[in-house]
């Protein structure tokens, strides 16, 4: 592989108001690499809108560089306080190739589905019947042929959102820039533009930066993560390193909210199994990834170590293809013996939480 | 009937149709007052009303100074009561229309009286646009103008329609006021022939008359407003 096709270098970016500065964006690197999708998982507020409009200068930063595509569209020298840009011509013709979809879609409201692309290509060098033929193959990749003379309040929220795929397609970018697009939808009109998404990067080749406060999201086309919380990047890593292993406190959270485990843990430990816990048994959780499920790890414990293993609760998530599993489980045997089966545990890889001691 | 209408309307018959002092002389002068001065008025309000728009500090090319001036310029232009600009800017008048008095001179105070009243109309009208369609906008590369045209003034149309309707409702006021400067129109009609004289009737006829006007004005304006809406 090559160089990132996005690489954006100790961005800052301060608002300046009266009373007070907003640091929106403090000292944040990030190399998205060509084919890449791209997660950015926060709460509301905590800068990913400001990042990402970084990256074809709608917000230009404070400080930092912004390269794409081996082009420096920005650079700041603080030392010398002197700041490059390209020239605006060639940010326009830039920004062609950098598709944005947002959260409330942003369609023109005064022209038609069809106009809505075809304003897109205003600039393109396809002449007025090859723009014709574009938009007509733009609206048939979304779906959306039928509605091409229709005005945006004569559709749905998702066909919105597909028309607005369509135009950020219209000069083929090679990077789509995806602001909670998919916040303002209902849960199956979410999977629709999700698998629209994944399929445009695996058979275009798109590169996606995805924002969203949704961890599920992320979980359903990710391959990269990176987790923001008060302008600064917390976490970042593989969709699987972030999922398995997450270190911090709200990298957690959010992972709990797509995989509803807190709510699993929260039903459970109120049974009166866990409630009367015995001396001799513990209330644990258990997470692995990959492998480790294909082997009967849990019948084993009682071969090796008598040890019983008690599932109240199983859920395993398949993400790019490797099974990312949580188990609720109660063991019961001697302290030694126990003891004895957790290492096992460890050696495989799987990650213990003890939620509750019988002792 | 015609006997009826001469007994009731006497001093409305007297005016005469043609004529200086004429009803149709009347109507003419005052469509052609409104309809010019709506023309350079609205142009110049237009021009004024997007520059507040796109170099305000979060329009499409902020600028401090320019933001300043377009806004100080409508201000006071606003803040000038009409009866006063049309006395104050007579020297201007005479210098672009090459006289002070009659129905073309008084296109320059009305122009200029009109003019910052629809500014700040379709400032507002704009500010309506929704900023994220000028962002999607920008991120398709659009250019300056394309935004300007392609997305303030075509999704602000219908806003557009609506407060031209009412700025070309408080011209036709205006209108009425310019016969001070020997403008004549249906406005000088009602007061100078009407009630100046005591005659009652000229009033009456005059005044339905400009309301006819406004009621014509208003229900073209609310038919395209709506028309041009597709919110
Ligand atoms: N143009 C702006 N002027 C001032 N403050 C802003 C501006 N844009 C964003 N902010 C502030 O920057 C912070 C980050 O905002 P944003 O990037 O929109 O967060 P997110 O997209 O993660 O919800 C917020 O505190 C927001 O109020
Ligand atoms: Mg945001």
């Amino acid at each position: 592989m090559s160089n990132p096709i996005i690489s954006l270098n100790h961005i800052d970016v301060t608002f300046y108001q009266k009373k007070r500065t907003i640091e929106a964006v403090k000292d944040v690197s990030i190399a998205i690499n060509r084919g890449d999708v791209y997660g950015i998982v926060g709460y509301s507020g905590a800068g990913k809108s400001t990042l990402v409009r970084v990256i074809n200068l709608l917000q230009e930063p404070t400080h930092g560089s912004v390269v794409v595509n081996d082009e420096t569209f920005f650079q700041s020298d603080k030392k010398a306080n002197k700041k490059t840009r390209i020239t605006t011509n060639d940010l326009r013709n830039r920004r062609r190739k950098i598709g944005m979809i947002f959260q409330h879609f942003n369609l023109l409201n005064e022209r038609t589905v069809t106009e809505n692309v075809a304003f897109a290509l205003k600039h393109s060098d396809l002449n007025a019947e090859q723009k014709k033929a574009k938009v007509a193959e733009l609206l048939a990749l979304v779906n959306l042929s039928d509605r091409a003379e229709q005005y945006p309040s004569q559709l749905s929220g998702g066909q919105k959102q597909r028309v607005s795929i369509a135009r950020a397609l219209a000069n083929d970018p090679e990077i789509l820039i995806s602001d909670e697009a998919t916040s303002a939808l209902d849960p199956k009109t979410t999977n629709q533009i999700l698998s629209l998404l994944k399929k445009l990067n695996e058979e275009l080749g798109l590169t996606i930066v995805l924002i969203t406060h949704e961890m599920q999201a992320v979980k359903e086309i990710a391959n990269k993560v990176a987790v923001m919380q008060d302008g600064e990047i917390i976490e970042r890593g593989s969709l699987l390193e972030i999922f398995a292993k997450p270190t911090q406190q709200l990298t957690k959270e959010f992972i709990e909210t797509a995989t509803n485990i807190d709510k699993a843990i929260a039903t459970i430990s109120a049974q009166p199994l866990v409630k009367n816990l015995h001396e001799n048994e513990l209330f644990i959780r258990l997470s692995y990834v990959g492998d480790t499920t294909d082997e009967p790890l849990i019948a084993s414990l009682f071969r090796d170590f008598q040890v019983t293993a008690n599932i109240l609760y199983g859920n395993v998530e398949i993400l790019q293809n490797t099974p990312v599993g949580s188990l609720l489980v109660i063991l019961s045997g001697t302290d030694d013996q126990i003891k004895a089966a957790i290492s096992t545990l460890a050696d495989h890889h799987v990650e213990i939480e003890i939620l509750k001691g019988g002792k | 009937m015609t006997q009826w209408f001469s007994d009731t309307f006497p001093n409305v018959v007297y005016q005469g149709w043609t004529g200086d002092t004429g009803w149709w002389t009347s109507i003419v002068q005052t469509l052609y007052m409104t309809f010019w001065s709506a023309i350079f008025g609205g142009l110049l309000g237009l021009i004024f009303g997007i520059g507040l728009i796109i170099t305000a500090p979060n329009g499409i090319a902020p600028n401090k100074w320019t933001f300043w001036i377009f806004d100080k310029v409508v201000s006071i232009f606003r803040a000038v009561p009409f009866i006063i600009l049309l006395a104050f800017i007579a020297p201007f008048t005479k210098l672009v229309v090459g006289t002070q008095i009659g129905t073309t001179a008084a296109l320059v105070p009305l122009a200029l009286g009109v003019f910052p009243f629809y500014a700040r109309q379709i400032q507002v009208a704009l500010s309506e646009v929704d900023s994220g369609i000028v962002e999607a906008a920008q991120a398709v590369g659009a250019s300056f103008w394309d935004i300007v045209f392609g997305v303030y003034l075509r999704e602000g149309r219908s806003e557009i329609a609506r407060v031209s309707t009412v700025t070309l409702i408080s011209l036709i006021g205006l209108t009425a006021m310019a016969g001070a400067i020997g403008a004549g129109g249906l406005g000088n009609m009602a007061i100078a022939y009407g009630y100046n004289r005591f005659a009652t009737d000229t009033t009456l006829v005059a005044t339905l008359l400009v309301l006819i006007f406004v009621l014509v004005v208003q229900l073209i304006g609310d038919y395209l407003a709506k028309k041009l809406s597709h919110k």
